[in-house]
């Protein structure tokens, strides 16, 4: 039977480092999207033994952990690509002709929405809306934003990363 | 002494555009022609003109370049800063005449707006806090600092200022209720959480005048006897909150901010937490979930988080734009902002004005201006002079209103009367090649994904209503789907707890309510009068244009056209699966559709 505090620890994984990110964050209040978002942005997603380890040392069931972090569209539980592809649905975008700039990512990366290339290269995301509307279409690719696009552009920007 | 400023603005828009590129580019030029210590560069938050970034302003003669490029730089410099000549073809051309402005004041875009929340984007270094004092900012802090709190929240009150993240809810009611509440710890809450898809005035004030929100959650922390404050801010504007966390830094080094502010009695704390991606978490109460580390669903009110809000406590949630408001009200007084706006809707409202409209961008109207004023003289008319169709307000809550409507004066109350609403103030214009049933469909198919799934109506009722929406925009559509919609969006707005379930029905109603003949044309004779949905077209080959290139036949997945090289080809309709390709391929312009 498990407790709060011992953890079913997982063989190769490093808790150290997951210990050194809750240090700031021990006997706070409202911590736990900060603490999911500062997981991420150290692995890249949320892997399960940081989950687990989150949650006894910060005494909160670790089902809590999983409903919060499956509940924002932010937080991922599998790996993702080194790039990141964000391509805007919002409404100026779709009336300016995104679905067929998704359409021509998507067929070029082979990948579906949120589905990673298997070179780990790139992710590829639809986000709701990137609030550069006076651009549309736009995506993001990391922190850079293409905006004015259409589908022949495409190839040359992936080709950036 | 330096001789000449020059702006040049690092909103998301324009560094997207490449103003950072022509930042460098300047700052290179100016060394090789050693003009370094003559000419100050200012990076400058957001001029709301997006669509002609990036923006290039050259002080004191006010010259406002735009479109401008790396490769431009040099010859800005010999000819403008140099030889004292305007370099004409990068001004802004009138869209009617054809001639160049050259300030910005004159510019149609600008010369209609009233920019008062605004009043500082563009015009300042958003990361130099020095820029801001000077501008007057923080001027209205020190003066609440010797007034009673009942003081601040009268003047509030009287100047008719509601809410401008969509409700409308009186600004200085809501602070009365927190002020009222008498307890030991009360939170100021700013919801930068802008997720409406079309809508980024908040980001622009984030970005461009930050100093204006802290000043404005500090006054109402200072009315409703609050001491910390908690940004709530979406973690996709990185820019914003860079700036935020600098801006917050400064202001604690020059004790605007932090203990004791200007040697008073007075200490206030400004945290910022990242938003994570959910659309609801705009609604209050799942805000204020958020905040406290949970799943962002709604609960019912009351109790109003003036009541019980963050960690119970009494909370006074406001929105980007409506705190950026309150210290200029503080500062010049209610009465004068009463002189703004209409009976019921005082000051200015910021849109997002997008779409298939000439100027893109931001702009900041007194209310009560009409939507034909906003779309025709501020946005230039429609793209490539296609005829005006609708107009869409207040994101996936707002409603589409058609071109009978265009002289309705935007105020809360109209819109309102109309179907739509205020909403934050996203814009988006619409031609007459938009399908307004593919529109409903779009908006639902957003609302019923950021369902956060508690009210069974909206998780169920939303998913419903687009899934028939999708059948008919294949042309799988059925005569009783228009009454049954009607239905569902009734029983998703009467059964919900919160805002995105109440307002997810309104695109569908009110595409209903003013465009029905477009639902039935799908429905009844399986068209698509603005020839968007594609399942519904018929494709065929002009045969004047057709080279018999064999480009299309390439791409065919159903092997649908056929021809001899070299002769015109011919689509089968019958093989045909309307997938549009073909038109993509054809360099020609031959393939079309009816």
């Amino acid at each position: 039977m498990q407790t709060t505090t011992v953890v079913a620890k997982t063989m190769d994984f490093d808790y150290e480092q997951v210990e050194k990110l809750l240090q700031e964050f021990v006997g706070k209040k409202g911590v736990v999207v900060p603490v999911l978002q500062k997981i991420q942005h150290e692995f890249g997603y949320l892997p399960r033994p940081a989950l687990e380890y989150m949650a006894a040392r910060l005494r909160i069931p670790v089902s809590r952990v999983y409903g919060v972090a499956t509940f924002y569209a932010q937080f991922h539980l599998q790996p993702r690509g080194k790039n990141i592809i964000r391509v805007c649905r919002g409404t100026a975008c779709h009336v300016r002709g995104v679905t067929k700039v998704a359409e021509k990512t998507k067929e070029l990366l082979g990948v579906g929405v949120g589905e990673t290339t298997a070179d780990l290269k790139f992710t590829y995301e639809e986000v709701a809306c990137i609030g550069a509307c006076g651009l549309a279409p736009v995506m993001m690719v990391n922190e850079q934003t293409f905006g004015k696009l259409a589908p022949e552009k495409v190839q040359a920007i992936l080709k950036k990363f | 002494m330096q001789e000449k400023h020059i702006l040049i603005c690092a909103g998301t828009g324009c560094i997207s555009s490449g103003s950072m590129q022509v930042y460098e580019a300047l700052k290179k030029e100016l060394q090789k022609q050693r003009l370094e210590s003559k000419v100050r560069i200012i990076l400058s938050g957001c001029h709301g003109f997006c669509e002609k970034g990036p923006i290039f302003i050259v002080y004191p003669e006010d010259i406002f370049y735009c479109g401008v490029s790396a490769e431009d730089v040099p010859a800005l410099v010999t000819e403008h800063l140099l030889q004292g000549k305007i370099v004409e073809r990068l001004l802004y051309k009138d869209a009617q005449t054809g001639e160049g402005i050259t300030s910005h004041a004159e510019i149609p875009f600008y010369s209609k707006q009233k920019r008062l929340a605004l009043r500082n984007c563009g015009v300042i270094d958003p990361e130099n806090i020095d820029e801001y004092i000077m501008r007057g900012v923080y001027q209205g802090l020190e003066r609440v600092l010797r007034m009673e709190p009942q003081e601040i929240i009268n003047e509030v009150k009287g100047s008719g200022l509601r809410g401008r993240g969509g409700a409308g809810f009186p600004t200085g009611m809501k602070w009365e209720f927190a002020y009222h509440n008498r307890q030991d710890k009360k939170y100021v809450v700013c919801n930068a959480d802008e997720g409406d898809p079309g809508a980024f005035m908040d980001r622009s004030v984030l970005e461009g005048d930050p100093h204006a929100v802290l000043e404005g959650i500090m006054i109402a922390g200072r009315a409703i006897g609050s001491d910390e404050a908690y940004i709530y801010v979406r973690a996709e504007y990185p820019l914003a909150i860079r700036r935020l966390r600098t801006a917050i830094a400064q202001a604690e080094a020059y004790r605007v901010a932090g203990e004791n502010i200007l040697g008073s009695e007075f200490n206030f704390k400004i945290n910022i937490k990242e938003g994570a991606g959910a659309f609801v978490c705009g609604e209050e109460t799942a805000l204020l979930a958020s905040i406290e580390g949970a799943r962002g669903m709604p609960r019912p009110r009351p109790p109003f988080p003036a009541f019980k809000g963050l960690w119970e406590k009494p909370t006074c949630i406001n929105n980007v734009e409506t705190l950026a408001n309150v210290p200029l009200i503080i500062r010049k007084g209610s009465a004068w902002y009463t002189t703004i706006g209409t009976e019921g809707s005082k000051g200015t409202k910021i849109f997002a004005l997008t779409g298939k409209v000439n100027n893109t961008g931001l702009c900041e109207v007194p209310m009560g201006i009409t939507l034909r004023e906003i779309i025709f003289d501020i946005g230039g008319g429609l793209q490539g002079g296609k005829k005006f169709k609708a107009v869409q307000i207040g994101g996936p809550s707002g409603g589409c209103i058609p071109e009978s409507l265009l002289d309705l004066p935007v105020d809360y109350d109209s819109l309102h009367s109309a179907g739509a609403m205020m909403g934050s103030g996203g814009m988006v214009v619409m031609d007459e090649g938009t399908c307004m049933v593919d529109l409903a469909r779009y908006f639902l198919a957003f609302t019923q994904s950021e369902s956060c799934g508690k009210c069974t109506p909206c998780r169920e009722g939303t998913k419903r209503m687009l899934e028939i929406l999708e059948r008919i925009t294949q042309g799988k559509g059925k005569a009783e789907d228009i009454p049954r919609l009607e239905r569902l969006a009734l029983a998703v707005k009467d059964g919900s707890l919160c805002g995105l379930g109440q307002t997810a029905p309104n695109p569908v109603l009110t595409t209903l309510r003013y465009f029905r003949d477009e639902y039935e044309a799908h429905i009844l004779e399986h068209r698509c009068p603005a020839g968007q949905c594609s399942a519904l077209l018929t494709y065929y080959i002009d045969a004047e244009l057709c080279t018999g290139c064999r480009a299309c036949t390439r791409v065919c997945p159903a092997e649908a056209i056929t021809g001899e090289k070299k002769e015109p080809h011919v689509i089968d309709e019958e093989k045909c699966i309307s997938c549009g390709n073909c038109v993509e391929r054809c360099k020609f312009d031959a393939i079309k559709t009816k």
